[in-house]
């Protein structure tokens, strides 16, 4: 693993030494975040996010650890002891605050993560892994993220649990029988309540251990890069420590900015106002949303409004999940060799329209469903699926990539207006 | 082989939603929604700026005091605050003896039991007491509203869109009918027993004008109880028994952003400097 | 493979002198950035401890009206104070000279009986029914219950005896029971905290 000229990790104080010889964690640390490491020298700020989104998470495990030592998953006592973490729990406000604005954090730099490893080819070949591993750790904090927001027990956190839990009930034969067993009842309750919190504070760590093996996964190919040429010498890369610490820092000083004016200054914008009502198993929200990191599926969910062989609600659900398991074989249906869209004119495009597409299917999924918004959610919908599974795989037949320099410092000193190397090299020859 | 059964699979999402979009303009253009009168005539509230609002808000004692007079003396009667307690009243400017003295004198008394036989008994209210519900449950407190339930105050103005303007607007819009709403929509009369409100989301609600006339109550500090004000100094008492720490929330938020804006700008620093002989 | 003649001119391919003991100016920024940095996670690490202690509800119960009206002398009650059992006993006249008798000065923890009541109200013995050893409910303030060897209180954990004046006499205990703050409002009731 890692690159030849990697540095090697030696300790110069006895301790560490010690240390090391018994147990070899600095020297763990020191080859997976640490001078160690090997980075192409040209990672933008949209590098940034990988390392934003595991503090998103360090920060979501610390507050909600806390949290639990307050909270009380009962349905008759949760919503009240919520109220009583916000008023009487020292510092309970702040702590709830950033749990809950924490969440859209996490989902936030994990959408430009993702959206990253999209417009750069980060993957494919040799990355399939990271992404699958990658894809993993989104479904987990979908799970976690839904389970979190029922535990208030406000109107839609029991809404979101009985329409979430309804999904399964689309299953054919077994779709009640399988939501009954999830919910432990045949409505949310306090059994529902119960497993949901026990999952809540369950997956956060197996997520941590998926992105643990996540990070081992990036490091046997190293990181890609905004080229997309593979790294060629050490010229190429500059180690982790301190050079990407440091600009991680900046990055994080900003996300910081962000979340600390979400949780100061407008702590329920994300939020429904609905989820400040009891839940009260008798009376809907006039208005039934998920938060806004789910709304885009919730739009596809809400697209499908025809029976065609199977009936209108198994299609919504099949495309809901279809719409993120699709991201699985994402590797395969790729065939361009060349992986930044830098270099793809045609794809670059189709990915631009792919993000105002998810951004139209975002605003219908919290748009009211008048016949105007269905319609634009249904074209949405439809350029998502044609998008991946029809435009993805064939569009790199009819492209011609621009030409690739031919090596990562190549391409910086051009950029810097230094020597001006040839870029004679194809795009079809840099994968060699 | 993997590209043409995706493709395959694409083109059969994409067929159906085709046949999901014909039948929605279909339905749209035979059978067009229908206007309704929430539709037309609901209000947006329009904004008091409370001096809470802003990146310096702050509560104002006086006024939320004034509020806990308006909740006291005319909200009290139907609507409770329960996760608030008498003792959270020393927070907007009561001191230790009139906050006993408030719980002490409140009318509706705690819930409790006859020390001596276990009955069912009240006593009076002490400070680490939330404030009592008006109603002993639900179905005492829909008996008496004529089957409506006056909702619990404590959290309003975030359980609402824009709550304490949705408050002050609320309490302050009844009117009649207007003639313009009956004759596009014969059909939407308000019900004998509810109260025509265009801030209210079905422009019915069942609860009856609250403050009636200008000085309904008496305000200690000399401020004129007009309806407009007495509504304001309410919204901006709910707006804080809804969020109780906002001073702190503001105050902590100014301190952090300064210290991160800072730590911002050291790290850039930091980071120009670790970078400054690498190209990148 | 990484080659020298691939660097150009005027790149340097050691590029960050981090082992040249060389520390230039600009490199105080690399500290002011990382002390700051501690500074803040310090900051953030004060609300995460201070959740712990008790919240605005716990401390807003710390006061304990007791009425006095129907405790006969000979009698005790359990109360509660701060959610730890609290006994209020009228002592007789017979127990006051009891406790009055012992010799302070050969007590393990030296206190009279009127340091540990209220002037005028040498009657009323107040404590936390919190044995001092390790935090047993004594007996002897129910009606029936063993008061041990000294007639006061006797914790069946360890064998701490406690005698009228709830002093330690016997046992592990290393202290008298605790004598919580009260003040009498009136003759029949006193506010514990």
């Amino acid at each position: 693993m890692s690159f030849p000229w990697a540095k090697h990790y030696e300790p110069k104080q006895p301790l560490m030494r010690w240390l090391d010889e018994k147990l070899p964690l600095p020297r763990l640390v020191y080859n997976a975040v640490g001078a160690g490491y090997p980075v192409p020298r040209n990672l933008n700020y949209f590098w940034n996010f990988g390392v934003l989104a595991g503090a998103a998470l360090a920060i979501q495990i610390i507050t909600g650890v806390v949290l639990a030592m307050h909270y009380a998953a009962n349905a008759g006592v949760a919503f009240g002891s919520v109220e009583s973490i916000m008023r009487d729990v020292n510092a309970g406000w702040f702590l709830r605050y950033a749990h809950a604005n924490g969440a859209s954090m996490f989902l936030l730099v994990v959408y430009i993560h993702i959206g990253r490893g999209l417009y750069y080819g980060s993957y494919k070949a040799p990355r399939e892994m990271v992404w699958l591993l990658g894809v993993v750790i989104f479904l987990l904090m979908m799970a976690t993220a839904f389970m979190g927001y029922v535990l208030p027990w406000g109107q839609m956190s029991f809404w979101g649990a009985q329409v979430i839990t309804g999904f399964f009930s689309a299953i054919p034969l077994v779709g009640d029988t399988i939501r009954i067993w999830l919910l432990g009842g045949f409505a949310p309750d306090n059994a529902a309540l119960n497993r949901f919190f026990s999952l809540h504070y369950l997956l956060p760590f197996v997520t941590a251990g998926v992105i643990i093996l996540h990070i081992w996964a990036l490091h046997i190919p190293g990181s890609n890069n905004p080229t997309g040429v593979e790294v060629k010498g050490e010229q190429d890369t500059v180690p982790f420590h301190p050079y990407y610490t440091a600009k991680d820092a900046v990055g994080l000083g900003v996300f910081l900015l962000v979340f600390a004016a979400l949780i100061f200054f407008s702590p329920n914008l994300l939020g429904h106002p609905d989820n400040y009502i009891e839940a009260n198993p008798l009376s809907t929200p006039a208005h039934i949303v998920p938060e806004w990191y789910f709304l885009p599926f919730y739009a596809i969910l809400k697209s499908f409004t025809a029976d065609f062989i199977l009936p209108a609600k198994l299609w919504g659900v099949l495309a809901m999940f279809g719409s993120i398991l699709l991201l699985f074989f994402l590797p395969w249906l790729d065939s361009s060799p060349v992986r930044s869209a830098n270099f793809r004119p045609k794809y670059r495009m189709f990915l631009g329209i792919l993000l105002f597409d998810v951004l139209v299917l975002g605003y219908v999924g919290g748009a009211e469903a008048n016949a105007r918004n269905v319609i634009l959610g249904q074209l949405a919908s439809a350029y998502y699926f044609a998008h991946f599974l029809i435009i993805l795989p064939w569009v790199a037949r009819s492209e011609r990539p621009r030409p690739l320099p031919n090596s990562i410092t190549e391409a910086v000193l051009a950029k810097h207006g230094g020597t001006s190397p040839a870029k004679s090299a194809v795009a079809t020859a840099a994968h060699a | 082989m993997p590209r043409i059964i995706a493709s395959l699979i694409g083109a059969a999402f994409v067929f159906v939603l085709a046949i999901a979009l014909f039948g929605t303009a279909k339905t749209a253009i035979q059978d067009p929604a229908a206007e309704s009168a929430e539709h037309v005539f609901h209000l947006r509230p329009e904004n008091i700026h409370l001096p809470s609002n802003g990146f310096f808000g702050k509560f104002d004692n006086r006024q939320l005091q004034r509020g806990f007079q308006v909740y006291k003396e005319v909200c009290s009667a139907c609507h409770s605050l329960k996760y608030v307690a008498f003792r959270d009243l020393t927070k907007i400017g009561y001191t230790d003896p009139e906050v006993k003295a408030i719980a002490n004198q409140w009318v509706i008394e705690q819930p409790s039991i006859n020390p001596e036989t276990g009955e069912a008994a009240t006593r009076k209210n002490v400070p680490s007491d939330h404030f009592p519900s008006p109603f002993a449950n639900e179905v005492a407190a829909r008996a008496a509203n004529n089957n409506a339930l006056p909702p619990d105050l404590s959290l309003m103005t975030k359980a609402r869109e824009d709550g304490p303007n949705y408050i002050h607007a609320l309490i302050t819009g009844y009117r009649p009918q207007p003639a313009a709403l009956l004759k596009e929509f014969p059909g939407a009369k308000t019900p004998q027993g509810l109260h025509y409100n265009p801030y209210f989301a079905n422009l019915n609600i069942a609860m009856p004008p609250p403050l009636t006339s200008d000085g309904q109550v008496t305000y200690s500090d000399g401020t004129k109880a007009t309806k407009d004000q007495m509504a304001r100094d309410v919204a901006a008492f709910l707006t804080w028994t809804a969020e109780p720490n906002l001073n702190a929330r503001h105050a902590a938020g100014l301190a952090a952003g300064i210290f991160l804006l800072i730590f911002c700008f050291l790290a850039w620093g930091a980071y120009q400097n670790v970078w400054r002989d690498v190209k990148h | 493979m990484a080659t020298d003649s691939m660097v150009p001119p005027g790149e340097s391919p050691e590029p960050f002198h981090e082992e040249v003991h060389d520390p230039r100016r600009r490199d105080f920024i690399n500290i002011a950035a990382v002390s700051f940095a501690g500074v803040g996670a310090l900051a953030i690490v004060l609300p995460l401890i201070n959740q712990m202690n008790p919240s605005a509800d716990v401390l807003a119960q710390s006061t304990t009206e007791v009425d006095l009206s129907k405790i006969a002398p000979g009698q005790a009650i359990k109360s509660q104070f701060r959610k730890q059992p609290l006994f209020v006993r009228n002592l007789t006249p017979a127990e006051i000279a009891e406790a009055n008798k012992v010799d302070v000065a050969s007590l393990r923890d030296p206190q009279t009986l009127a340091e540990r009541t209220k002037p005028g109200k040498e009657n009323w013995l107040i404590t936390l029914g919190v044995c001092t050893h390790l935090g047993c409910v004594p007996l002897g303030a129910g009606e029936g219950e063993n008061k041990g060897p000294f007639g006061g209180y006797f914790c069946p954990c360890h064998g701490s005896a406690y005698d009228t004046a709830a002093r330690i006499r016997q046992g592990p205990a290393p202290k008298n029971l605790f004598v919580p703050d009260y003040t009498f409002n009136s003759d029949t009731a006193v506010t514990v905290g």
